[in-house]
């Protein structure tokens, strides 16, 4: 039972697939997050309704209209051909996009509730000790909100590994470029393969399972941290 | 002890050649969201020194907080102006935010960032300081609120006064043109308490910054406070000179059990035998006890505190009594006490005034009214610093 070269790619593709949304997320939805955690607006609501909606929508719901809005005829699949760069349905980018909006709520919550966590008071005083807006958020913000960056790389990636149905809808299975483990493995069943499906899908519990012992560990020391210094 | 006069220096800068007086001018209109529960507001126009520590008091829920917030310019939609010592920090046209203020401000909870130790606590204003670094001043700083030996610990492994010392050290560093307290003791104990009041009050004979001091404890007013502005429903009730308010029998401040005067006082003689002292005043003079732990030198000034409660008055002067203190006065107010059996009788010393709080039943016995003369007892053990 050993990884073919087609199963090795795949897990290339995955790979570069979850870092590359999981880096985009932490710096396009982090504005998202401190918003949500600091707004007084009426927005707040439907705005992490939406943020919310890929945690309920089934997958394939999701990429339906993924599809229809990246193609030749929607609104993003007009912005990237004017911009010369053809439409994204089927291409790694167009996954990067999809996957993006799919594992966004795994980024953003929390994040938001680590700066939500936070309170104004550390930010207000950074203030009174003359620390512009951009400085409170590198010194005091980020730092204190570690933790929760730290969750949501971990299970923005883990998230992204994960799924599959939105890949099917958007990526297709194109080896090298979209094809990714979840698909490569649903390839493998359907041809019978059931001793490289084993090992695929043995990789991927192995992964799941330490993702997630790292996640719990990690936890659990900063809560035994904070406890011990408890008076 | 850290050289005296080596500590006066320290921040005391003249800045800018100001037209008027040292002043502040703080006039700000808030009104919060007529979904807070009790709809509050503030409305303030207000002059107050530009020098010396100014109390603002008042019941918690008297906009206290709020005042000081608009003044750091924390509070949004807050529409007035901010004149400091003659710099504009708000008007109509201009806001200047908050990290642009020459402030340092001290928080009811120490509000340390939890990521850095105290020193780097410390460390994290002296960067952001416009002014040239000064090592000098980290030393004097850090040796006046004592907290050398914690410098490497986390806030988190700091007791509540280490913690609320090492805030106030942050605030110094800032090098501040206005200092602002908000209730820094409140959350403390009253050990704590009482451990940080000498630090506050080497704050104010070390570092020649104008201090607002927002409390609701009349003690720490006392012992800190040259000047005090009242406060009530977020509008300013009153102000003036410490022992002016203190003494008026109108302004019911604080629980009625701690009402009384404050007397300005120089010490004239220490009494090693019986451990006692001799102050006078404008009017007359004291003898109280002289504490070890205060180590009061001749010639020190003291502010005391006569609780309105311990201050008897009798027709004749009475020799028989264990009172020490007996002064002559004649009574300028009488003012009835939210308690049906008592009153509250303002009483002219020379130029001061004390306050006594009589029943309505002795008063009458007494024959009391306006203009007697009578002589004051005083207890010496009562009186409070």
């Amino acid at each position: 039972m050993s990884l073919t070269d087609g199963d090795i790619a795949t897990i290339w593709v995955t790979l570069r697939l979850a870092t590359t949304v999981t880096i985009l997320l932490l710096i396009f939805t982090t504005p998202i997050a401190w918003w949500l955690a600091r707004t007084r607006s009426w927005l707040k609501g439907p705005v992490s309704a939406i943020v919310a909606l890929p945690l309920v929508l089934p997958p394939t719901v999701l990429g339906f209209y993924l599809l229809l809005a990246m193609g030749p005829n929607g609104a993003i699949g007009q912005f990237t051909q004017a911009l010369g760069l053809g439409t994204l349905p089927f291409t790694f980018w167009g996954l990067v996009v999809a996957s993006m909006v799919y594992s966004m709520p795994f980024v953003v919550q929390p994040i938001q509730n680590a700066i939500e966590a936070i309170g104004e008071r550390p930010i207000e005083a950074a203030a009174t000790l003359g620390a512009g807006p951009l400085d409170r958020f590198f010194t005091v913000v980020l730092p204190l909100a570690k933790p929760g960056f730290m969750t949501a790389t971990i299970l923005g990636f883990a998230h992204t590994v994960g799924e599959f149905g939105i890949v099917l809808m958007i990526g297709g299975s194109i080896p090298g470029e979209t094809r990714v483990v979840s698909v490569q493995i649903y390839d493998h069943v359907e041809a019978l393969e059931y001793a490289q499906a084993h090992a695929l899908s043995g990789v991927m519990v192995i992964f799941s399972f330490v993702v997630l012992l790292t996640l719990y560990t990690f936890q659990r020391k900063r809560k035994a941290v904070s406890m011990s210094y408890g008076r | 002890m850290v050289d005296k006069n080596k500590k006066i220096k320290m921040l005391d800068k003249p800045s800018k050649p100001v037209p008027s007086v040292q002043e502040i001018q703080a006039c700000f209109y808030l009104r919060y969201a007529p979904l807070a529960k009790p709809s509050f507001g503030l409305d303030i126009d207000i002059n107050i020194p530009g020098q010396g520590i100014t109390a603002i008091f008042g019941e918690s829920g008297s906009g206290k907080t709020s005042l000081l917030r608009c003044i750091a310019g924390l509070e949004k939609n807050v529409s007035g102006s901010l004149h400091v010592n003659g710099e504009c920090w708000q008007n109509d046209s201009m806001f200047i935010p908050t990290h642009k203020r020459s402030l340092g401000y001290v928080f009811q909870e120490a509000s340390l960032f939890e990521h850095l130790t105290a020193i780097g606590n410390l460390h994290y204003a002296i960067k952001r300081n416009s002014q040239a670094a000064n090592p000098e001043l980290l030393e004097q700083v850090i040796s006046v609120m004592g907290i050398k030996k914690v410098l490497s610990q986390l806030p988190q492994q700091l007791s509540g006064g280490e913690k609320q010392r090492v805030a106030i050290a942050r605030a110094l560093l800032r090098q501040p043109k206005l200092l602002l307290m908000d209730e820094p003791l409140a959350s403390l104990d009253t050990a704590r308490k009482l451990e940080i009041l000498p630090y506050l009050e080497r704050l104010r004979s070390s570092f020649n910054i104008p201090i607002l001091y927002v409390s609701h404890a009349v003690d720490e007013i006392v012992r800190l406070a040259d000047h005090v502005v009242i406060m009530r429903q977020g509008k300013v009730l009153t102000q003036g000179g410490i022992t002016e308010l203190f003494s008026r029998a109108d302004l019911t401040l604080g629980v009625s059990n701690e009402v009384g005067a404050i007397l300005e006082c120089n010490v004239v003689e220490i009494d090693t035998k019986w451990h006692l002292m001799r102050v006078t005043f404008d009017g007359g003079e004291l003898w109280l006890p002289n504490k070890q732990s205060e180590q009061n030198k001749q010639n020190d000034v003291q502010r005391i505190r006569i609780l309105a409660s311990d201050v008897s008055l009798t027709l004749t002067p009475h020799t028989d009594s264990s009172i020490l203190n007996v002064l002559s006065g004649k009574i300028v107010e009488i003012i009835n006490d939210e308690e049906p059996a008592m009153s509250l009788v303002r009483l002219k010393v020379g130029a001061t005034y004390l306050l006594a709080r009589l029943t309505l039943k002795s008063l009458q016995k007494l024959d009391l009214t306006l203009g007697t003369r009578i002589w004051i007892q005083i207890k010496s053990a009562a009186i409070v610093r």
